[in-house]
């Protein structure tokens, strides 16, 4: 048996209110390509920032053993000294400079008066042709592709002598091309002695350059697979992934379901940035009154795309495609257009994008219909708090008073604000993205009750939701999208998360 | 109460207590003359343009910590142009007021054109602005001094010349002017009648209402305020006319932010744009009405300043923007916008203002004032950072 790198020993992490990784285990031997696996939200990225430092020692519970002593980084360059380097799923180069630049970004070369920028694009070269690369490396990173940038990434880790590497879903944005050489490159790299932990929903790639997989569930490690030992089949590792039970999770609603109320044809969205980038992809669906429908999907399927492109344009460019609603076609250009035409859009980020965490309860819950609380540009002050204070009680916010300031509530009566916000917008139709992310089990379970009250008072809703149970226990019917596009349609009775999740994994591996 | 409350409340009105102790301590310093009947009137008519300026300035940062840099230049540019009107073409002042407003909107219109639907940085704009309008200045002065001859009709009601107070009506009995005790008596009739009767309104609806002793203690204590006030001004003058209009922008815009919709707009875009332009506001239109109105008030201050000083010349206005960006970061404005209301601006506008006239009647050397308003401005906004950030005095990196 070979030397174990790395062991992480009883790792415990919480976060206010969820705990997000469980006594976890963790044992990586040197030149292995060790794979974690599991659905969003199961403790993979946490696991691997813990390791990394960015959450520092102390913020968790367990010990970290790497080359056989105990480690305590509190930060990324603590644990880039031993030679454990992290690249994160979203890409972190500075697009106006150089990759040489970027390459030592923070690692200069030479001494901090002088940066020797002979060393820096000589070393940048070489590290550029390791990866298989032919770019000079003082090109700009903007001028290069997403793959290529991936790549400039690893060179970048190489740099820093990595002895670890941890890469977070590194194929998420490269066609199936980029991200076979990718793979390859690890592999390259293994014979050459370089341990890889690498995080990915793409269960083929998993399976062709693992020699070990772990799985990973609501922040507990479930079982490590042994290539050669074990199956790593994509149907055992799903199971692996998904294997629990749906008990009485989700509140019983009586389904009383209508015609179609609306539908969208032949939806087309590009990256606003990327502008040959399709982010969704010829999407037709439709939605009748009194429905749950649910979107099913990975990150970065281009679930959120859809939403917020369909609500007024808040998202993407070139968008084409037709929206109708109650047998009328409709043209949503603004945010004012759609929800005029009695749409809203629940964000994903409440506070990002949801929320006024500086202001009060009551002016976030009005916000998107101030003229509901106004008579000609005046607020009644009286009525706006007496709306607030109706939804605190109906939804049943938990906060001392309406004035409270929503930076200081906790995560699911935030969440709640944001309901009350776009429910005061009277909506016929509600896109909730990710309605419970990041909130606990009860305050999960009071959203739902306040989602079939909705569908029971005939509105529809679309719920996006990254969490199989919550879909299936909540969902009329079912989408499954992939990469831009729907790949599938189930029936909420007939669906199960295994169906889901081969209607994705088959739709990655299609073409390779 | 209990300990958090009072800390809250300590917090809300920590500005109000440092006011208090900076009159307090220049009181023992200047043997009681910074409370002399003639010391708060000028108080008053020397900082009217920091008020205006200072008021239009927090729409602006409340759009998300934007400042308008051209203030001082406009100021000066629109006061070039009325002076010249009024002086040189003929104008009659009335007509030469609107002139004024419209060229202070105009300009004022076309920086937020820039800043709001080209999406230009305000820094850049009003930073050309300023240049710009200076330079203006200059040219339609031709580099000279033009008096307003007429120290009656305009400047008087601006609040320049000899006679720029309300008169009294009842003929100044024993050297007291009764119109301004009872223009003081009305305020405080108003104030405590616009708060009882919200305050009966809300409980009749059975919505929660302040705790009374509190709220009473409030009442009296703004009375109180409003009561001396109104008498340190009958033992000298009277009402200073430039008084009426400073109030009026108060009273307005504190209103609009606080009651409209449109007002409502500038906090929201400031706390978070996204959220904002999410939840269907046309948050274009917000920062394009922000920067019209700084020009519109600039106009304002202009006509102002030139009344004051009779005259206009090219190097007036100098650093006005300055004066009224430090009113509102000291008055609690955050730097990053969505945080700020007109009459915590208005304290910090005060702030300033006693500190300068302190400072001035001690005899204290003109440099030196200069570097105590700039530690106050930093030591506020340090307080503001800080406290936001929970008490943690040192950022993460």
């Amino acid at each position: 048996m070979a030397k174990i790198l790395l062991e992480m020993k009883s790792i415990t992490k919480t976060f206010p209110g969820v705990k997000a990784l469980d006594n976890v285990n963790l044992q990586v031997e040197e030149g292995e390509i060790h794979a974690l696996v599991g659905e969003n939200g199961a403790g993979k990225s946490t696991l691997m920032n813990v390791l990394s430092g960015i959450y520092p020692y102390g913020s968790y519970e367990g010990q970290i053993f790497y080359n056989g002593e105990e480690c305590h980084f509190t930060n990324t360059k603590d644990s880039e000294r031993k030679g454990i380097v992290i690249i994160h799923q979203e890409l972190a180069l500075v697009p106006y400079m150089t990759i040489g630049e970027n390459m030592f970004l923070g690692n200069e070369q030479g001494n901090p008066l002088k940066i020797n920028w002979h060393d820096t694009y000589g070393k940048g070269d070489e590290y550029l042709r390791i990866v298989g690369l032919s770019e000079s490396s003082r090109t700009l990173i903007k001028d290069i592709g997403v793959g290529k940038q991936q790549l400039v990434e690893i060179a970048k880790a190489l740099a820093k002598n990595a002895r670890l590497l941890i890469l977070d879903e590194p194929t998420s944005s490269l066609n199936e091309n980029e991200s076979k050489h990718l793979l390859d490159l690890l592999l390259k790299f293994k014979e050459e002695g370089l341990t890889s932990i690498i995080i990915s929903h793409k269960l083929n790639e998993v399976s062709y350059v693992a020699d070990k997989i772990t799985v990973v569930r609501d922040g507990s490690t479930i079982e490590t697979l042994v290539k050669g030992v074990d199956d790593f089949s994509e149907a055992r590792i799903i199971k692996g992934m998904v294997g629990r039970d749906l008990s009485d999770r989700f509140p019983a609603r009586e389904s009383n379901i209508g015609d179609v109320c609306f539908e969208v044809r032949d939806w087309n969205v590009y990256h606003p940035l990327y502008s040959e980038r399709k982010v969704v992809n010829n999407v037709n669906f439709y939605l009748r009154r009194g429905e749950v429908l649910g979107i099913s999907g990975l990150n970065g399927a281009g679930r959120t795309e859809l939403a917020m492109s369909i609500f007024g344009k808040s998202y993407g460019d070139k968008i084409s495609g037709t929206l109708i609603k109650d047998g009328k076609v409709i043209k949503l250009n603004t945010t004012k257009d759609a929800i005029k035409n009695k749409i809203a859009y629940v964000t994903e980020d409440r506070k990002g994008n949801g929320l006024i965490l500086t202001n009060p309860i009551k002016t976030n819950t009005t916000l998107s219909n101030l003229k509901g609380v106004s008579t000609s540009g005046i607020i009644d002050r009286d009525k706006e708090f007496s709306v607030a204070v109706d939804y605190k009680e109906k939804l049943k916010t938990k906060c001392p008073t309406v004035e409270q300031y929503v930076g200081n509530l906790s995560g699911g009566n935030q969440q709640k604000v944001l309901l009350a916000k776009w429910m005061f917008a009277d909506p016929d139709i509600l896109i909730l993205d990710e309605p419970t992310r990041g909130i606990d089990v009860g305050a999960k379970y009071e959203i739902y009750c306040i989602i079939n009250q909705l569908v029971e008072e005939g509105k529809s809703v679309i719920m996006i939701s990254s969490e199989l149970p919550e879909l299936l226990g909540m969902s009329d019917r079912i989408y499954v999208m992939s990469e831009g596009r729907f790949v599938g349609e189930l029936d909420g009775e007939e669906a199960t998360q295994e169906k889901i999740m081969s209607l994705i994994v088959n739709d990655n591996t299609k073409g390779e | 109460m209990n300990n958090s409350k009072v800390l809250d409340f300590v917090k809300k009105y920590t500005m109000v207590f440092v006011l208090i102790a900076v009159v307090a301590y220049f009181y023992v310093k200047t043997g009681g003359g910074i409370l002399l009947p003639s010391n708060i009137s000028n108080l008053i008519s020397q900082n009217a343009y920091v008020f205006v300026l200072a008021t239009g300035m927090l729409l602006c940062i409340l759009t998300g910590g934007n400042i308008d840099l051209s203030a001082g230049s406009v100021v000066c540019f629109v006061g070039a142009v009325g002076a010249t009107l009024m002086q040189s073409k003929g104008m009659p002042a009335w007509e030469a007021v609107i002139a004024m407003f419209v060229v202070g909107t105009l300009i004022g219109a076309t920086q937020a054109f820039w800043i709001a639907y080209v999406r230009i940085p305000p820094f850049i704009v009003t930073l050309a602005g300023m240049l710009i309008f200076r330079g203006l200045s200059n040219v339609v002065l031709d580099g000279l001094t033009v008096t307003i001859a007429d120290q009656t009709g305009f400047v008087n009601v601006f609040g320049g010349g000899a006679d720029c107070y309300i008169k009294d009506f009842f003929g100044n009995p024993g050297g007291i002017n009764v119109t301004c005790i009872l223009a003081g008596i009305l305020a405080i009739v108003i104030f405590v009648g616009i708060n009882v009767r919200g305050r009966m309104v809300r409980q009749k609806k059975n919505y929660e209402v302040e705790n009374f002793a509190p709220w009473a203690t409030k009442l009296i204590i703004i009375s109180a305020v409003i009561a001396a006030f109104a008498v340190r001004l009958a033992q000298y003058k009277g009402i200073p006319n430039v008084l009426l209009i400073v109030v009026g922008v108060i009273v307005i815009y504190s209103y609009i932010t606080s009651n409209t919709t449109t007002g409502r707009y500038f906090y929201a875009v400031g706390g978070n744009e996204k959220a904002t332009k999410l939840s269907g506001i046309n948050t274009n239109k917000v920062y394009f009405l922000a920067y019209t109105n700084m020009g519109f008030l600039a106009a304002l201050a202009g006509m102002i300043t030139i009344a004051r000083m009779t005259s206009a010349q090219p190097t007036y206005g100098q650093n006005y923007e300055m004066d009224a960006i430090a009113s509102c970061f000291i008055g609690g404005a955050s730097a990053y916008g969505g945080i700020g209301t007109v009459p915590s601006v208005i304290i910090g506008a005060l702030l300033m203002g006693v500190i300068n006239l302190g400072m001035f009647s001690m005899g204290v050397d003109q440099n030196m004032q200069k570097v105590v308003k700039g530690l106050v401005l930093l030591a506020a906004v340090i307080f503001d950072v800080v406290s936001k950030r929970g008490g943690k005095f040192i950022a993460k990196s």
